[in-house]
């Protein structure tokens, strides 16, 4: 239970970054899907997670593509996911 | 749960001594973190997030040195057009000593590996912004270097790399919540505590730099990330340290409406322009030469009229547009593909298709703590309007030298956070080779402070509420604080605005001592980390709301509509806040280094 509950707060402040783009996609993504996420797609958006602010803002953005499939995957759900 | 919840509560508490403590992992700390490790001085730095996650990553532009790469330049040029874009409040001894260090400082980038882009010959390339001039006020100068539009990730990215290979501790994801200081008046480190387990350290540090960047989440809307939340700022008014020159807030003027995201000024540049809801072209009344690229505070002012006065676009008639489709798709994709996938993905519009609602948003902290040319942080006592806090230094966005007075040109950060950055870190060298020694602390000093750092653990227990004063949350307060600084300290103001901003900070600022954190949530040490966040964005909005009051002017960034006029006799001096004092004042360094002063001069582009 501790671990998990370590593992969430983990991942909301990673979702902590210097910018503000970022800031939006991210905590949009974990507040609407993340507790929904497949063990799958939870591991390749901690991956994500460890990237350099640039590069996650040109996958997010769309700028550029993942040449992982499953991280391809992953942006692709962050990118469908509505602002509420 | 509890036990993570307590995990910290009955371990002993973790000290730990450094020559230097560093609090805030951007550009402006790095960069005297690596001159300090390179001295081979121990050296700490803490950072709430993963160094390079701090929001100098989000400067695009670049950096302004006069280089003379492209066009002719010299560093007085540059000083000139800083004095005057400062509205004459910047303190001219530094602005000196920062465009006379700035290209130094280019070329030290460049060495740590740093790719700044290039010219066929090979030289670094120079844009050009605006406020830049050659020849005190004549033709455009092209003044920043920049690596593409990356620069401030390079920047961070380089420095971090050199601060590893020189050997600098960091404290990554850790929160400095308050400063150590003796009755003495010196600084002796700070209290920290790990966001993952909530375990507080105590830092002994015989010198400590303060490099937190700005408060940009004061506002609603903002171009800023959520960690910009004024923490050295809160820390050092708590310390007894007033904060200067808060009221001058910049707002971009193209910030995606209601969202915030930057638009930046190269889309105008590229022939972009704004129009009112009429369809009507609006910068050809306010600026008829320049027109949309006039400067940043001229076309914020501008767009806040047309929507002021009815004459805004959308439903509810507040924002203007930002009109690019007549560029065409090519030119678009090939010039300014990063706004167009911004759009997209944020807004689902392609402005290759369609105009882009924008409005003026919160951009950058001009004001902050106040320190001299060397980064010390100083303060008024008796007679003396600055005298050194012993130990304590600050650097960057969250200090007022003041090099940007009441308006920062583009391209003036960065080269802000650098000089400034490598000036403190060598008076830190130089003050350690007389203060070799910590000096001791009384542990009741540490102990109440650590007693602060608890204060929220496990409040959420007291629920029982026996004095039944609502219990407030940290989400509520600070939703409410961003809607009345965007209300009542945005890029208009007058009298009874701002008195009716006050009055609600200060209810804000008394309902923030009723605030109790759930202690059932998963996220705890993210809820107290947040809570501290939002003290010290209280502290800053308590200090530009009694400042932008007070001050009857306008000048640069500060707007008044009942004060229009700049007043000099009056008002050309700095604003000091702080919880002991109030409000203060004091003179303008108007005396450079080296040259002759520049004389306040009515401000035309």
């Amino acid at each position: 239970m501790v671990d998990t509950v370590k593992k969430n707060t983990d991942i909301r402040w990673q979702c902590r970054r210097g910018m503000l783009e970022l800031d939006l996609l991210l905590n949009n993504f974990v507040d609407q899907n993340f507790k929904t996420l497949s063990q799958q797609h939870r591991q390749s958006f901690e991956l994500l997670l460890s990237y350099p602010d640039q590069t996650l803002l040109d996958l997010l953005l769309g700028n550029s593509v993942s040449s992982d499939a499953e991280i391809a995957n992953v942006v692709g759900l962050i990118r469908a996911t509505p602002f509420n | 749960m509890s036990s993570h919840n307590a995990s910290h509560k009955n371990q002993p508490i973790e000290r730990r001594q450094f020559d230097t403590l560093i609090i805030g992992a951007g550009g402006g700390g790095l960069r005297a973190s690596l001159q300090l490790a390179e001295a081979d001085l121990s050296v700490a730095v803490v950072s709430k997030v993963f160094p390079t996650r701090s929001h100098t990553v989000a400067a695009q532009g670049g950096m302004n040195a006069a280089l003379a790469n492209v066009l002719p330049d010299n560093w007085h040029w540059h000083m000139f057009d800083t004095v005057k874009g400062s509205d004459y409040l910047g303190d001219q001894d530094a602005i000196e000593y920062m465009c006379r260090a700035a290209p130094k400082a280019v070329y030290e980038l460049e060495h740590f590996g740093v790719p700044f882009s290039r010219l066929d010959n090979g030289k670094i390339y120079q844009r050009a912004f605006g406020g830049q001039s050659q020849d005190f006020g004549g033709d455009q100068a092209a003044r920043t270097c920049a690596a593409a539009d990356r620069t401030g990730h390079a920047i961070l990215h380089s420095l971090y790399q050199q601060n590893i290979r020189a050997k600098t501790h960091f404290f990554d994801e850790y929160f400095a919540v308050d400063l150590l200081k003796d009755d003495e008046g010196h600084v002796l480190g700070a209290v920290i505590f790990n966001i993952h387990d909530g375990q507080i350290v105590v830092i002994e540090a015989k010198t400590t730099l303060l490099a937190t960047g700005g408060a940009g989440q004061l506002y609603k809307t903002t171009t800023n990330a959520l960690i910009n939340t004024g923490d050295g700022l809160g820390m050092a008014m708590r310390a007894g340290i007033p904060l200067q020159d808060m009221e001058f807030f910049q707002f971009h003027p193209t910030g995606i409406a209601g969202r915030g995201m930057l638009i930046t000024e190269g889309a105008r540049g590229e022939g972009g322009y704004l129009v009112n809801g009429d369809g009507e072209r609006l910068m050809e009344r306010y600026a008829p030469k320049s027109k949309d690229l006039a400067s940043r505070d001229v076309v914020s002012r501008a767009i806040a009229v047309e929507v002021r006065e009815g004459r805004g676009c959308g439903p509810n008639k507040d924002h203007v547009m930002l009109k690019l489709d007549h560029l065409g798709e090519e030119v678009i994709q090939k010039r300014l593909p990063g706004i167009r996938q911004t759009c997209i993905t944020f807004l689902g519009i392609d402005p290759a298709e369609a105009p882009i609602p924008v409005y003026p948003t919160a951009h950058y902290t001009m004001g902050g703590i106040p320190t001299n040319r060397y980064g010390q942080v100083v303060v008024p006592v008796k007679d003396t309007p600055e005298e050194p806090v012993q130990g304590l230094y600050a650097a960057g966005e969250c200090a007022c030298v003041s090099v940007h007075g009441a308006n920062r040109l583009g391209g003036n950060s960065l080269l802000d956070i650098l000089v400034f950055g490598r000036a403190a870190a060598n008076h830190i060298i130089d003050y350690l080779k007389e203060n070799k020694y910590h000096r001791v602390i009384d542990e009741k000093i540490i102990n109440k402070v650590v007693e602060n750092v608890k204060r929220y653990d496990l409040n959420g227990k007291q629920s029982n509420n026996p004095s039944a004063v609502p219990i407030e949350k940290v989400a509520t307060l600070r939703k409410e604080l961003k809607q009345v600084m965007e209300d009542h300290c945005s890029v208009f103001r007058n009298e009874e605005i701002l008195k009716e901003g006050v009055e609600k900070v200060e209810q804000l600022v008394q309902r923030m001592k009723n605030v109790k954190i759930d202690d059932q949530s998963f996220t705890f040490n993210t809820a107290k980390v947040e809570a501290f966040e939002l003290e010290n964005l209280m502290a800053c909005a308590l200090a530009t709301m009694h400042c932008a009051y007070a001050r009857k002017e306008s000048r640069g960034a500060h707007s008044r509509t009942d004060f229009t006029e700049r007043d000099d006799k009056s008002w050309m001096r700095h604003s000091l806040y702080s919880y002991e004092n109030g409000l203060d004042y004091k003179p303008v360094r108007t005396k450079p280094m080296s040259v002759e002063s520049f004389p306040p001069k009515p401000r035309v582009y």
